[in-house]
Order: C-alpha cells, then sequence, then structure tokens
C-alpha cells in the first residue's frame, strides 16, 4: 500500500519498526502534495525543506533512543491560524501576508515534541470567518470529490489535503463549525473539543469565547491520536481546562453504543435540508439501533435561535479581536508618506488588508457592542446563549449523546453562496450550539447523498469533557459502515 | 431599515476602515439583511435569564508572578513595517500645534 493511503496509525506503527523513516513518509507526502495540489489549491504554503529537516530531526531522535509517542515521524496539514517559527502564518489574510511569527503556536510545539512533521500550512477561510475558503485572500480550495465544489471552511484546505491524501491529518479550529462542516463535505472525521480541552495560545483569535483547536482525519482512531497529542492545560492560556480527561484514543479502539441512550435533535430537519442529506442521517439513527442503542427525539427549542446569536456574539468578539491588525506591530501598513497621521494610516491599511467578510463582521460586531444597540443585540445573544446550554443540559438528562446532520446541504459549489452571507451562515445551522455551549462534538461520515454522490457528515455531540463519548460512538459508527460499504467513504472518491 | 447608509460610514469610522462610496453601498444593503436576520434574538422572553459569555464557569485565573523567557526587542521587532532602534517607527499620533 502506498505510504499516502495509509492511516496516521498505521504510518506510526511502520515508521516505529523501521521499516520506513519519516524522511521517505514526508517525501512521499511532498510528492503528492507536488502532482495535485495545483488542482486542490489545499496549501498556501509549502516548503520541502524545512519539512525534509523536520522529518530528519525526528529520525535523529528515534535513531538516539528516544522514547517516542504514536505519532513520531507521522506529517501533517498545519492549518494557517496556528503561529510557526519557521513558516510565513498569514491566517489567509493580506494584512499579514509574508508574517513570519516570532514564536511557535502551543499546538505547532505539541506537535513537534509528539515528533510530528509539518508539511506546510493551510489555506482558509480569512481569519476563520467562512464556510467555504472563498474569503481566502490567496484563492479558494477545492472539494477533491469534485473541483467544482467547496471543501468547505473554514478549514478547508486542512479538509482538502487530507482527502486527497496529501497529508494524513490535519490541524483546524472551530469557532462555529470551521472544523466539523468541512471534514463532513468531504468524507472525513472532524472534531471539535471540549472548549478550553486544546490550547488558543498562538492561534490567531477570531472570536475567544468560542475558538477551539481540533483534528481532521480519515479515521476516528487517527483523530483522537491527533487531539490526544496537542491537548491538555496550558498554563499559556487562562482558559485552559486544568483536570483529567477520559482517554480519546482507547475510545477510540472501543465503539460501542450497547445500551447507548442516542436523542435525535427534533429542531435539526425540515425546510433547508436536503433530502439526501436528511436520508443518510436517518439511515445512520437506524444503524445506532441495530447496534443496540435506545434512540429518542428529544427537543432542543432554543437551538433555532443559535444561528443569530452565534453571529451576533462572534461579529462582536472579532470587532475587538482584529483591533490588534493596527499597522504598527506587525503586518502590513499602507499610506505612511509622512503627511497622514496615524489613524489615518490605519484605516487605509485595514480598509486594504481585510477581505469583504471580515469587515462585514467587524462592523456588524461594532454595531451589535454600540451603545443603544447592545442590549437589543449583544445582551439578548447572550441570554440565548445561556438558554441553549440549559437545553443541552436538559438533552443531557434524558440520553448520552445526541445526533443531527452536520450540515443541513452537502458541498455547494464554487461561488454559489460567495456574495449572500446569509446563505453562507445557514452551512452552521447544526454545528454552532455546541460552540456557544462549549461541549465536545464530531462529524463522521454516514454516506453519499443520492442527489449528487457527495458525502453526508453524522454529528454527535456529548457533554462537556466528555470528549470520549462521541469518539466511542464515531468508531462504532465507522467500524459498522466500513462492513456495509466494504471500506471506507473515501475510497469511493474520485482518483485525482 | 434597521440600519442607514450613515450608520454604516460611522461603524466603518469605528473600526478603522477608510471605505469607498461603493463599498459603503453595498456593505450597507448586506448589512441590512444580516442584522434583519439576527434580530431573531429579540423573540426570545428572555426577562430574568442570566447573560453567559464564556462557556466555562471560570472567574479569575491566577499564575505565579515569575519571571519568564519572553521575546528579545529584535524578535519583536522583526515583523514591524519599520522600526528604528529599540522602537516600533508610527506615523505621528498627535495633530500639530498650530
Amino acid at each position: 500500500m502506498s505510504l499516502t493511503r495509509m492511516t496516521a496509525a498505521e504510518l506510526g506503527e511502520l515508521i516505529a519498526s523501521g521499516e520506513t523513516s519519516a524522511v521517505e513518509v514526508a517525501q512521499a507526502h511532498l510528492d503528492r502534495i507536488a502532482a495535485v495540489d495545483g488542482q486542490v489549491k489545499a496549501f498556501l504554503h509549502v516548503d520541502p525543506d524545512t519539512t525534509l529537516e523536520q522529518a530528519r530531526g525526528v529520525d535523529a531522535r528515534r535513531a538516539a533512543g528516544e522514547e517516542l509517542g504514536p505519532l513520531a515521524g507521522v506529517p501533517i496539514a498545519h492549518k494557517d491560524v496556528f503561529t510557526t517559527k519557521d513558516m510565513p502564518t498569514t491566517a489567509a489574510s493580506k494584512i499579514l501576508e509574508g508574517w513570519l511569527p516570532p514564536y511557535d503556536a502551543t499546538v505547532t510545539a505539541r506537535l513537534r515534541a509528539a515528533g510530528m512533521v509539518i508539511l506546510g500550512k493551510t489555506n482558509m477561510d480569512e481569519f476563520a470567518m467562512g464556510s467555504s475558503t472563498e474569503n481566502s485572500a490567496f484563492g479558494p480550495s477545492r472539494n477533491p470529490w469534485d473541483l467544482t465544489r467547496v471543501p468547505g471552511g473554514s478549514s478547508g484546505g486542512s479538509s482538502a489535503a487530507v482527502a486527497a491524501y496529501e497529508a494524513p491529518l490535519a490541524t483546524g479550529t472551530d469557532t462555529g463549525g470551521s472544523i466539523r462542516q468541512p471534514a463532513a463535505v468531504t468524507g472525513l472525521i472532524g472534531m471539535k473539543p471540549t472548549y478550553g480541552g486544546s490550547s488558543r495560545y498562538g492561534l490567531i483569535a477570531f472570536a475567544s469565547s468560542l475558538d477551539t483547536p481540533g483534528p481532521l482525519a480519515r479515521t476516528v482512531l487517527d483523530a483522537a491520536l491527533l487531539q490526544e497529542a496537542f491537548s491538555g492545560h496550558d498554563p499559556m492560556d487562562s482558559t485552559s481546562i486544568d483536570e483529567p480527561v477520559p482517554s480519546i484514543v482507547a475510545a477510540a479502539r472501543n465503539g460501542d453504543v450497547a445500551g447507548l441512550r442516542v436523542g435525535v435533535v427534533r429542531e435539526f430537519d425540515g425546510e433547508g435540508y436536503q433530502p439526501g442529506v436528511l436520508a443518510r442521517f436517518r439511515e445512520a439513527v437506524e444503524l445506532l439501533e441495530s447496534l443496540g442503542a435506545k434512540v429518542i427525539e428529544v427537543s432542543c427549542p432554543n437551538f433555532t435561535y443559535a444561528l443569530p446569536a452565534y453571529y451576533l456574539i462572534a461579529p462582536s468578539e472579532c470587532s475587538s479581536n482584529l483591533a490588534r491588525f493596527d499597522a504598527m506591530r506587525y503586518g502590513l501598513r499602507v499610506g505612511d508618506d509622512g503627511t497622514r497621521s496615524a489613524e489615518e494610516v490605519m484605516a487605509l491599511t485595514r480598509a486594504e488588508g481585510f477581505g469583504a467578510e471580515v469587515k462585514r463582521r467587524m462592523m456588524l460586531g461594532t454595531y451589535a457592542l454600540s451603545s443603544g444597540y447592545y442590549d437589543a443585540y449583544y445582551g439578548k445573544a447572550q441570554q440565548v446563549r445561556t438558554l441553549i446550554a440549559r437545553d443541552f443540559d436538559a438533552a443531557f438528562e434524558q440520553v448520552d449523546v445526541l445526533v443531527s446532520p452536520t450540515t443541513p446541504t452537502s458541498a455547494f459549489e464554487l461561488g454559489e453562496r460567495a456574495d449572500d452571507p446569509v446563505a453562507m451562515y445557514l452551512a452552521d445551522l447544526c454545528t454552532i450550539p455546541s460552540n456557544l455551549a462549549g461541549n465536545a462534538a464530531i462529524s463522521v461520515p454516514c454516506g453519499l447523498a443520492d442527489e449528487d454522490g457527495l458525502p453526508v457528515g453524522l454529528q454527535i455531540m456529548a457533554p462537556v469533557l466528555a470528549d470520549d463519548r462521541v469518539y466511542r460512538v464515531g468508531a462504532a459508527v465507522e467500524s459498522a459502515l466500513a462492513d456495509r460499504w466494504g471500506g471506507p467513504l473515501l475510497a469511493k472518491a474520485p482518483e485525482l | 431599515m434597521p440600519i442607514t447608509r450613515d450608520e454604516v460610514a460611522h461603524l466603518a469610522r469605528l473600526s478603522r476602515l477608510a471605505l469607498g462610496d461603493d463599498e459603503l453601498d453595498h456593505f450597507a444593503a448586506q448589512l441590512d439583511v444580516i442584522i434583519s436576520a439576527v434580530a431573531r434574538v429579540q423573540e426570545v422572553a428572555a426577562e430574568d435569564i442570566p447573560a453567559t459569555s464564556h462557556a466555562l464557569p471560570l472567574t479569575n485565573v491566577f499564575r505565579p508572578d515569575e519571571v519568564r523567557p519572553c521575546l528579545t526587542a529584535d524578535q519583536a521587532l522583526a515583523g514591524a513595517p519599520a522600526a528604528e532602534g529599540d522602537r516600533f517607527r508610527v506615523p505621528r499620533i498627535l495633530e500639530e500645534e498650530s
């Protein structure tokens, strides 16, 4: 089997056994990137020399007898929102074009400590604002299932890279669905850990109370291995959780739903949902039942207000966070001709450096936080956030996990929603509640929609800190569906 | 119409965005649609519901007051658009005295 078709777990074992080396594995993936990334456009930055140097370093550590983890030598595609001191970091924005960070994000540092080899930085919607990568200042990535379709977003470069076998694993960040939605529309596993379970230090901030780093992978076990490698308490992030968490890798190895109480969220159905998506979702629910789960319908009435609440809370936080791009300390500076004031230079730079969606959200957030509007918009949205958390609490008294489609539709066409912000926002309809409440949620593939033959994702949600539970259910679904399909869903994707 | 073009021009100024007339027109129409959509949060009867600003029940998080390694001046200035000596060089901040 070719090195680029293997799972991360398999690659880790093969490298540990000495049958191959980190350098060989890295080279195989660099070759694949060279062959297909012209079509897929998953990466913003690839630097084979730096990658191979990292790989040689891992091989040397092993040769010196160092005890290395299960992902040592395994390559990874790294979302361009995490700082990397040896690779430029742009958040897909012109305002940071060419910026070389002076420090590594905690997630980056932990990948390196685990012996993982960074292949490059992946494309995304600018500052992680979007659901398609079309808001990238450097052009969109493509869905490997159909190059005329979006790979989802904001972590769409990461989903495209893993689905196109350019990398076995990728990092993402999920603020409103930015890991789960791209995973769903490309046939991958995408996990949003419990908020605070993975560090935000060195993650370029969009909405700080929501941003959560997480893994994208081709198998549930690979996702768990990656999440375990970069998670855990970080004193550099004051919202990082300092408590022991159940082993997600053990859970991913023991898929089992016998006796599990599964709640189907009544509100995520009906108008706006693609029939083929709902059909695959209902089959997945039947599958869970056939595996021994007890399925009941659960109502979470306030989930229908999650989308509007999110599009007040996230823009409000971004309008504050993105004030740091002031043309003074790093990044772009425009119009500094000696006659203009700092404020004028700042406004010219930001107008030129930010794309349309970022501008819209900054102005929307500024509006929602303005005196006179604060109570009616931001204040109300924060109350809705409380109601959504209460809906989850009430639901988790009746059931162990909640399920829904991950997205209302399969991958849409490039350009289809690019200038219709509200239509674009609907892609996050089912994923947002878990960001507002901070709980764990995963997307696993559950089939192809009949209308277009494109992947559909099943979302599994569990309470805060019960990340192991979504992995256990995800693994059970993955294994049962692989039996039915005779292999993983991604094997059905066309060759590039 | 919940938002006017003048209000959008004001928001752009507060956001430090030097937008042209065309952009202001475009954004005014879009923000109008978006604000109408998000205004649905006002349907929720939430008189006595507390606000949630954050998913974790954290108040203050302390760490020991210890000196730790940090960036050198050179590292901190490495990405600056303009620097002079050990400082960021910026356009004038104060209006010149008349």
